[in-house]
């Protein structure tokens, strides 16, 4: 079986004109479908920066990068961003919807920018199916302003499902959301996963980390570790435990 | 991408911003308004000056008597009687190409009817003299060659003089005094309002030429001599011979000739003229605030750019190529100028009819204008939106998604 994402001793180094910053320093790493990894490192280690290689946003100074047996090193600004629109899901830290724009329509929105013209139709049909996989689907019509951070990132993970991606790829998708939230969040990325989807996601949180199947840390530019893991926090379980919690705590009904 | 989606994008992206989006399009709106109002007005007066021009009569040359020179004093236009029926009998034999001629006197005079009196003009013309104006009687008929040869006492007259002597009373056949001679009225004219400078010229009475001569005015002079061409081309032709059978019968030159012979063209060309500035005039500050239009646009998309840095980059990181984010950028303009154009040119005809109710303007929209402006502002939409649209394309996806 051949791993949808597979790089080789990539280096990338920003030259700011006085001063080289080596971001990453040879990196090699296999990712093979239906993984969900997760990328930990403090600031600075080069996570963001592989992050960026790994969703085509960037190129590698040095190395090769296959996504799906294809070398993006070779590839154009517009191929690169052919590439993104076909086999990659972006979900930001900031949600990153269009403001005063619906639901339904955030999610149309790469299909807007797809090679193939889809029409209005299908597109407002496969948005439908995406929002109410991520449980939204009674909220289509709603504006950004009008929903929860959790609901808010559902749809931003619902609008990178939308062109059926190779790879869903996650920056800090909890960072800006409360613990509870976090956990309904890692549930929708838990069940995508369950479905054979491939996930990456960086996250700073040990316990995020933790309902992944894979972690791997960065320091310095390189891989410190990269170790499966073993006891892992399925989503469903420690939902009940914290209703459970804050129903003794009086909180809920 | 395609264009179908790009207009989408761009729709809903001024959706989002409506008030922004309609104050933006005010400046195009308020340009391309004063240019359709400007313009519509220029026409209008140049229109109104057309049609005054034309109400001369149709390929007509003015001959006027003109100054002489008395042991050095100038007399001026009008000022000696120069010109003879002798004059204008030698037009009428030897140029071919003049096919009405009308000998013309004008004296003014108290004039009475049925116990009221009136101070008018009195014209004293040939029977051709309607058919050269081109002026349509309302009743009655013109009196006849006959009763110019028999110095008739017939006359026709305006519709001031029938409001004025005849207000209940049809005025055919009754009897009209000039100088105390009694004229019989046989004809009436049809109204034909005011003059370019504002005289009112239905305030006339017509009688033929040898009787304004013999029995109204007593001169033996005409003031001047009133000439149909037989066609537009055949005007300086006619111009050209009138001139020089003149000097030879007045044994004139160039420099010492006491004549003057001017053609309508002439006349409607300096007319025109001074309305075409004006319409340029006019259109050109109208221009002016078309392009600050334009500027508006542009700075409001340079603030837009800006302000939707991330839009921009969650676009370009889904899979926006560069040049899609600039079509979004640059019909985002154009559909905001297009729009303001639109709405424009009906503001623009609206002010013009409004103009023209409130105060009488006469106005004329032209459909050029239209075009023109709406063409224009579109044009304006690319121009001002081609800036911040290649901005917003050259953006790095990584800094744009970054962007706070």
């Amino acid at each position: 079986m051949t791993p949808v994402v597979k790089i080789t001793d990539v280096h990338k180094i920003y030259d700011s004109g006085e001063v080289k910053v080596h971001a990453v320093r040879g990196i090699s790493l296999d990712l093979y479908k239906g993984e969900m990894m997760a990328l930990m490192g403090a600031s600075g280690s080069g996570k963001s920066t592989l992050m960026n290689t790994l969703g085509c946003l960037d190129r590698p100074t040095s190395g090769t990068y296959l996504l799906d047996n294809i070398d993006i090193s070779t590839l154009d600004r517009n191929e690169l961003a052919d590439l993104r629109n076909e086999k990659l899901g972006f979900v930001f830290q900031g949600f990153n919807l269009l403001a005063r724009t619906t639901a339904l329509e955030n999610v149309e929105l790469p299909m807007l920018y797809g090679k193939r013209r889809v029409r209005s139709r299908e597109m407002q049909e496969r948005a439908m199916h995406c929002l109410s996989i991520v449980g939204l689907s009674d909220r289509a019509d709603h504006f950004p302003s009008q929903l929860s951070g959790g609901q808010q990132q559902r749809v931003a993970i619902a609008r990178a499902l939308v062109n059926q991606p190779q790879v869903l790829l996650a920056d800090e998708p909890t960072g800006n959301l409360d613990s509870k939230t976090s956990v309904e969040v890692m549930g929708v990325f838990q069940k995508l996963n369950d479905e054979g989807i491939t996930i990456v996601m960086v996250t700073h949180e040990l316990d995020i980390a933790n309902y992944c199947k894979r972690n791997l840390v960065m320091r310095d530019g390189r891989v410190v570790s990269d170790t499966p893991v073993a006891n892992r926090s399925i989503a469903e379980v420690e939902m009940k435990r914290l209703n459970a919690a804050e129903a003794a705590a009086k909180l809920i009904a | 991408m395609h264009i179908g989606s790009t207009v989408t994008v761009s729709f809903r992206a001024l959706r989002r911003n409506a008030m922004r989006s309609i104050l933006t399009a005010l400046g195009i709106i308020i340009g391309v308004g004063a240019v359709i109002a400007m313009v519509s007005i220029g026409n209008g007066a140049k229109s109104m000056v057309e049609a005054q021009i034309a109400a001369l009569g149709q390929n007509v040359l003015l001959i006027f008597s003109g100054s002489v020179n008395q042991g050095g004093a100038r007399s001026g236009s009008f000022g000696a009687g120069t010109l003879t029926v002798e004059d204008a009998d030698a037009i009428q034999r030897e140029i071919t190409t003049a096919i009405a001629i009308s000998p013309e006197v004008r004296t003014g005079a108290q004039v009475l009817a049925g116990g009221l009196n009136w101070s008018t003009q009195i014209l004293g013309e040939s029977a051709d003299y309607l058919n050269i104006r081109q002026w349509p009687l309302s009743d009655g008929a013109m009196f006849s060659d006959a009763d110019v040869r028999g110095v008739g006492k017939v006359c026709i007259i305006g519709q001031t003089i029938v409001t004025q002597l005849f207000p209940d009373t049809s005025p055919i056949g009754q009897t009209l005094r000039i100088r105390n001679q009694p004229f019989k009225v046989v004809g009436v004219l049809a109204a034909k309002g005011l003059s370019v400078q504002g005289t009112d010229q239905d305030d006339l009475v017509i009688v033929p030429y040898t009787s304004a001569m013999k029995r109204v005015a007593k001169q033996t002079m005409l003031r001047s001599i009133n000439v149909q061409a037989g066609s537009a081309e055949l005007i300086d032709r006619t111009q050209n011979d009138i001139i020089a059978l003149l000097r030879q019968r007045h044994r004139t030159t160039e420099q010492t000739d006491d004549f003057t012979v001017r053609n309508q063209q002439e006349i409607a060309d300096a007319a025109n003229a001074t309305s075409n500035t004006m319409t340029l005039l006019l259109g050109a500050i109208a221009g002016v605030s078309l392009i600050v239009g334009g500027i508006g646009i542009m700075n409001i998309m340079l603030v837009s750019v800006t302000e939707r840095t991330r839009e921009i980059g969650i676009r370009l990181a889904v899979g926006a190529h560069g040049k899609e984010i600039q079509l979004q950028f640059l019909t985002e303009a154009v559909v905001l100028s297009a729009f303001g154009g639109t709405i424009g040119i009906l503001v623009g005809i609206g002010a013009s009819e409004l103009l023209s109710e409130l105060n009488h303007w006469p106005t004329l929209v032209s459909a050029t204008a239209v075009v023109v402006a709406f063409l224009f502002s579109a044009a304006v939409g690319m121009i001002f939106g081609f800036y911040p649209a290649r901005k917003a394309s050259l953006l790095d996806p990584i800094d744009a998604l970054r962007y706070e």
